[in-house]
């Protein structure tokens, strides 16, 4: 009976999987055409100037404007989806970074590192559809929910001194925006695993099993997003579509191998780029697709400036070896291998601004499982030097002065070599002029004085009016609200140098407000340095493809380039947190001084001045002591006697005594007996 | 004698006058030295309160359209941002940046020094005439012990114009000698019994910086009863003695009539004062707005910066909880000794005025040595007075030793790093310590002067019989 019973069972269960999962996968797809919840994976690797390798994972989750599935979800992440409906965000980002985006040596003006290189720490901004005076509130829960969601604390960024709203400056420009950042969150997997979770295969299957944790946290810079759109139309946030965007950029350094580090002795193999592979720089290889998603694929780029060079080396090898090479058959090309073969070589489109344009390969996951997995890697033949394309101006942001009473922030705007080529474009125009955003936040502890704004142009001092051409400031509030500043700068095209410099004062702080190592200093956020003159844009045309990646439409998104500054760290001064006690103690005896010195001083009678008050009193005794003494008297039985006398002076005092002991001991029983 | 007297006079005033051209120069002096020797951003000089920097931010954000108060730079008041606003900004070619701005402060002290002078003349003759009617004017002179009568007025206004801390906060751009003699122009108006000037020196004062607020009662003493005089007390008992009803040598009952006067013209000032600042800031939160980031910001202590003061520390170390409980003490010290003050000194009312000045300058929350100056001035008042007073040595020691060592402590903790704000709230506990023993031993010196002078007039019939 049960040997019978067995395999039924195992057959059953076998079906209902099969059929669950074909459910799962396109079950949407039956309902109705059009609406349908996908699942997208991509990851895009690159390999940069300065022997590292960039990865870049990108998920997208979208769930349709549709109430037909209630409050249900196939593949979306619920909590996502209540967060949106709860607190009505049109549009957030919430992004986990470490390390520093090195924008001379990995480039500012791509798609990658204009929209998802971030400042370190945590930076959070959510645009929401909510009335004007409700969005603080809103966003004071949206910063709750999004803590406990990810084990960071955002909920930091709930009080009104660490957040701002800025009008104009940062790009997706609203009323409703609130802007902050958490320079010295700490990131680890503790946030990656809730980030994980929000994918329907976590980091079980697909390509989000190259993420392991030892070898993404080894990297220069590890930056994990989180960005989501809801285009919903509707006053009930139910039937809003929502789009998530999870994104993990990581800057890796390939682990040579021992034997072939040991045949790169002589110097010039030096400046040969390192070879590498998914399984050497992550520890894991692609084992097929995340079957929940709609496509999965690997890219591989090659930067403008790398195919430039490239292309270089190969002319001048097409004049010793006449092998008729196109530029579509790189992959074989004899500068370097690919580990596979790609799927679709793009190009791209040529772009406004420069003259070569970076080559995709690409490669779909699906050809591949857990026999053969993907296992992409590159292997350089010859050594190759190239730059990646930087920002029209490099900015950096220092501190001036010393001390700890006041200094100076500089933000320092210097122009990059790339920048002639595509000034070209307006260089014949001789009013050219280049707008520059700046977007800065200071914690109110840190006290700026905007009057003392300076702009020093190629070194000299220029008036603040011809420079700037719009500015807006919301001067901080102590222990309210930071103050922020955002200006719009018009800068001749062939100015080498910018420089702003604005003065503070360093604030003093309460003993409790102090971090526990208040010695470490405090940061001051990334300014926000944006150029919407350029766009970082790149258009990969896909040919016969079915639909767009959501990867190649985000790099397609015109947005203008921008570039965080580094994160400044101010010492303030501490007072001496052992101290509470004896200031207490030592400043009130100084005031106990005062007051009972001054009050002895006005009250002091000397000696004849007692007598004659004694004369005084005894002219004249008050009303109430005569009756009393009466009363004594009658009580005592004696007849009454004037008080001037002086034994009877003496008696009355003794009565009066006793009078008032009687008194103090009835108010206490009263007391007694009222309060048991 | 009277010639030699008159001509002793001429050539004193003369030389009077040398000194404060002498003054005015030293000022320029320093006032061409460059960036003002960093003296602008002293914590001594500019408190939160006083601060060019923070005036010429709150005059930078009202030309953008943006409230003065907006952000918590500024805490002056509207007025002073719309008189001297435009001069922190104006700059003369080849001439030190603020150059108007310091010009203002110089004009400020050296008014300040004339009325100073104006108002000891005063007091000096008012109380010559009441020696003249105690009829103690020869014993003082034979016992020439107290009464060599020094002017009083030239001597405090030469002790304000030379006193270094005047010279500091005048040249270091604070807006303290505008309050200085703001207060000085009202004790002059009380003294001369000019009621519409007192009022306005009054109305502005408090307007300024608040504290001033309790001079009221000084002013009215001095209204009602006029300047200075040994206790009424002592002119009765002596008529008592005498038994002759000389009323022209009584000094005058306290009147009403200047003091409704006064109240008047102290409500119609307010009212216009309220009015200027209302419309100057119609557009940016009005009144309200002013009264909370001015007197609100004063009395809350809400910078912790340091300053010359003890109550910074205080609040940067005092637990949370109890915070609002000592907000109320502190400033109940101040209320607390007025009472007993004007009771035992209504016969002296600038003395009066001086202690009360000298009492919310120490405990005010956010002093400065502009403060200070306008008490050590005062004092050149009450020079015959006070000429026995205790520990005078000690006291101008003592000020010597902290104005040198706090800004060396200032600069090991703040600069180098080396010391902790111990160090620095240290010296600030002495001076907080040295203001109470001048003030204690001030008042205690002037109640001496008092015995002294009854001690006279009862002794004399005695000696008149023995």
């Amino acid at each position: 009976m049960t040997l019978l019973q067995r395999p039924v069972l195992v057959l059953l269960l076998l079906v209902t999987h099969h059929l669950l999962q074909c459910w799962i996968a396109f079950g949407s797809v039956d309902e109705e055409g059009q609406k349908q919840e996908e699942f997208n994976e991509e990851l895009l690797l690159k390999p940069l100037p300065d022997r590292t390798v960039l990865a870049h994972f990108h998920f997208q989750s979208s769930a349709p404007p549709s109430t037909s599935n209630g409050r249900h979800h196939h593949l979306f992440p619920k909590a996502i989806s209540q967060l949106v409906q709860k607190f009505r965000v049109k549009e957030m980002e919430l992004s986990f970074t470490q390390g520093r985006w090195n924008y001379e040596r990995w480039g500012g003006f791509d798609p990658i590192a204009s929209s998802n290189a971030k400042p370190p720490g945590v930076e959070l901004w959510a645009v929401f559809d909510v009335p004007q005076h409700q969005v603080d509130a809103s966003w004071k829960n949206l910063t709750h929910a999004l803590s406990g969601l990810f084990c960071a604390s955002i909920n930091f960024l709930e009080s009104t001194s660490t957040y701002s709203a800025p009008e104009w400056s940062f790009p997706p420009s609203s009323g409703n925006l609130r802007y902050g950042t958490l320079p010295r969150e700490a990131v680890c997997t503790e946030n990656l695993t809730p980030w994980l979770k929000l994918l329907p295969c976590r980091d079980k299957a697909g390509l989000a099993v190259l993420l392991d944790r030892p070898s993404i946290y080894r990297g220069f810079y590890h930056s994990q997003r989180l960005h989501l759109t809801s285009t919903g139309s509707g006053s009930k946030g139910t039937d809003s579509g929502i789009i998530l965007n999870q994104a993990l950029t990581v800057v890796l350094q390939p682990i040579q191998p021992n034997g072939q580090r040991a045949s790169m002795d002589h110097a010039s193999e030096k400046h040969i780029q390192p070879s590498w592979s998914l399984s050497s720089i992550f520890g894991k290889q692609v084992r097929g697709r995340c079957v929940l998603a709609k496509s999965s694929k690997v890219y591989l780029q090659l930067d403008r400036g790398l195919v430039a060079e490239l292309k270089r080396i190969h002319k001048e090898n097409e004049k010793s070896v006449a092998n008729g090479l196109t530029s579509e058959n790189f992959w074989s090309y004899p500068s370097f291998e690919l580990s596979a073969n790609p799927d679709r070589i793009v190009v791209e489109e040529n772009s406004l601004h420069s003259k070569s344009s970076s080559i995709l390969y690409n490669f779909q996951v699906e050809k591949y499982s857990e026999s053969e997995p993907l296992d992409l890697g590159l292997t350089w033949k010859i050594p190759v030097v190239w730059l990646c394309q930087s920002a029209p101006l490099h900015s950096s942001r220092y501190l001036m002065g010393s001390g700890n009473e006041r200094g100076a922030i500089a933000i320092s705007l210097k122009s990059t070599q790339l920048r002639e080529g595509f000034m070209g474009a307006f260089a014949d125009n001789e009013r050219c002029e280049l707008r520059v955003d700046v977007f800065q936040v200071v914690p109110w502890y840190v006290k700026v004085y905007f009057h003392s704004l300076q702009v020093f142009i190629d070194q000299q001092p220029k008036a603040v009016s011809d420079v700037i051409e719009k500015i807006h400031v919301s001067p901080s509030k102590d222990k309210v609200s930071p103050g922020m500043m955002e200006m719009v700068l018009k800068l001749p095209c062939r100015v080498k140098s910018a420089a702003l410099t604005i003065e503070f004062d360093k604030g003093f702080l309460h003993i409790d407000e102090y971090p526990p190592d208040a010695n470490q200093g405090f940061d001051i956020p990334s300014a926000i340095i944006s150029f919407p003159n350029f766009h970082a844009s790149m258009f990969f045309l896909e040919d016969g493809s079915v639909n767009k990646s959501p990867l190649l439409s985000k790099f397609q998104e015109k947005s203008p380039v921008m570039s965080y500054t580094e994160v400044l760290l101010v010492p303030l001064t501490t007072p001496d947190f052992s101290m509470p006690y004896n200031v207490i103690t030592i400043t009130c005896t100084v005031f106990a001084l005062y007051f009972g010195s001054l009050l002895n001083v006005l009250r002091r009678r000397i000696a004849e001045e007692e007598r004659f008050l004694k004369d005084k009193a005894t002219k004249k005794t008050g009303q109430l002591p005569l009756l009393l003494s009466k009363l004594s008297a009658k009580l005592r039985g004696r007849p009454w006697e004037p008080p001037h006398s002086p034994p009877s002076s003496s008696f009355f005092i003794s009565s009066k005594l006793v009078f008032k002991v009687i008194l103090v001991a009835g108010l206490a029983v009263s007391w007694q007996y009222y309060f048991s | 004698m009277q010639k030699m007297g008159k001509q002793k006079n001429k050539t004193a005033s003369f030389s009077f006058w040398n000194w404060v051209i002498a003054s005015i120069i030293f000022r320029l002096i320093l006032i061409y030295f460059p960036k003002n020797l960093n003296l602008a951003s002293r914590p001594e000089v500019s408190t939160p309160l006083t601060s060019f920097r923070r005036l010429a931010e709150g005059y930078w954000l009202k030309q953008l359209s943006m409230s003065p108060y907006a952000g918590s730079m500024y805490h002056g008041s509207p007025l002073l941002l719309s008189l001297l606003g435009p001069l922190t900004v104006k700059r003369i070619e080849g001439q030190p940046n603020h150059l108007l701005y310091s010009l203002v402060s110089v004009i400020a002290d050296v008014v300040s020094a004339i009325l100073i002078r104006a108002t000891g003349k005063n007091l000096r003759l008012a109380y010559l005439r009441s020696l003249e009617s105690l009829d103690i004017v020869k014993q003082t002179k034979a016992s020439g012990e107290f009464f060599k009568i020094l002017s009083p007025g030239d001597a405090a206004a030469l002790i304000y114009l030379w006193n270094p801390f005047t010279i500091v906060a005048c040249v270091g751009l604070s807006t303290s000698p505008i309050e200085n003699m703001a207060v000085i122009l009202c004790l002059y108006g009380a003294c001369s019994r000019l009621v519409p000037l007192a009022a306005f020196g009054w109305v502005i004062a408090t307007h300024l910086s608040l504290y001033p607020a309790i001079l009221i009662i000084p002013v009215i003493f001095l209204l009602g009863c006029g300047p200075d005089a040994p206790p009424r007390k002592l002119f009765l008992q002596k008529n008592d003695k005498e038994e002759v009803l000389n009323k022209s040598k009584l000094p005058l009952g306290f009147s009403w009539r200047p003091i409704t006067h006064f109240a008047f013209w102290a409500l119609l000032w307010s009212a216009y004062v309220l009015v200027l600042c209302g419309i100057s800031l119609k557009q940016f939160g009005g009144l309200w707005e002013m009264f909370k980031s001015t007197y609100g910001f004063i009395l809350t202590v809400e910078d912790l910066s340091p300053n010359i003061g003890v109550l910074w520390y205080f609040f940067a170390e005092v637990f949370d909880f109890f915070r609002n409980f000592f907000l109320i003490v502190f400033h109940v010290n101040i209320l607390f000794m007025i009472m007993p003050l004007a009771i035992r000194l209504n016969h002296r009312p600038c003395f009066l005025a001086f202690v009360y000045i000298a009492i919310f300058s120490m405990l005010k929350s956010y002093p400065s040595v502009g403060d200070s100056a306008l008490y050590l001035g005062l004092l050149g008042w009450f020079v015959n007075e006070l000429a026995d007073i205790q520990f005078s040595f000690f006291l101008f020691c003592g000020y010597v030793g902290v104005s040198l060592l706090s800004p060396v402590m200032h600069t090991l903790w703040i600069w180098r790093g080396t010391g902790n704000a111990n160090f620095y709230f240290a010296t600030a506990m002495v001076y907080a310590c040295l203001q109470i023993i001048l003030v204690v031993e001030g008042v205690s010196a002037m109640l001496n002067h008092d015995r002294k002078l009854r001690n006279l007039t009862t002794s004399k019939p005695q000696d008149a019989k023995s």
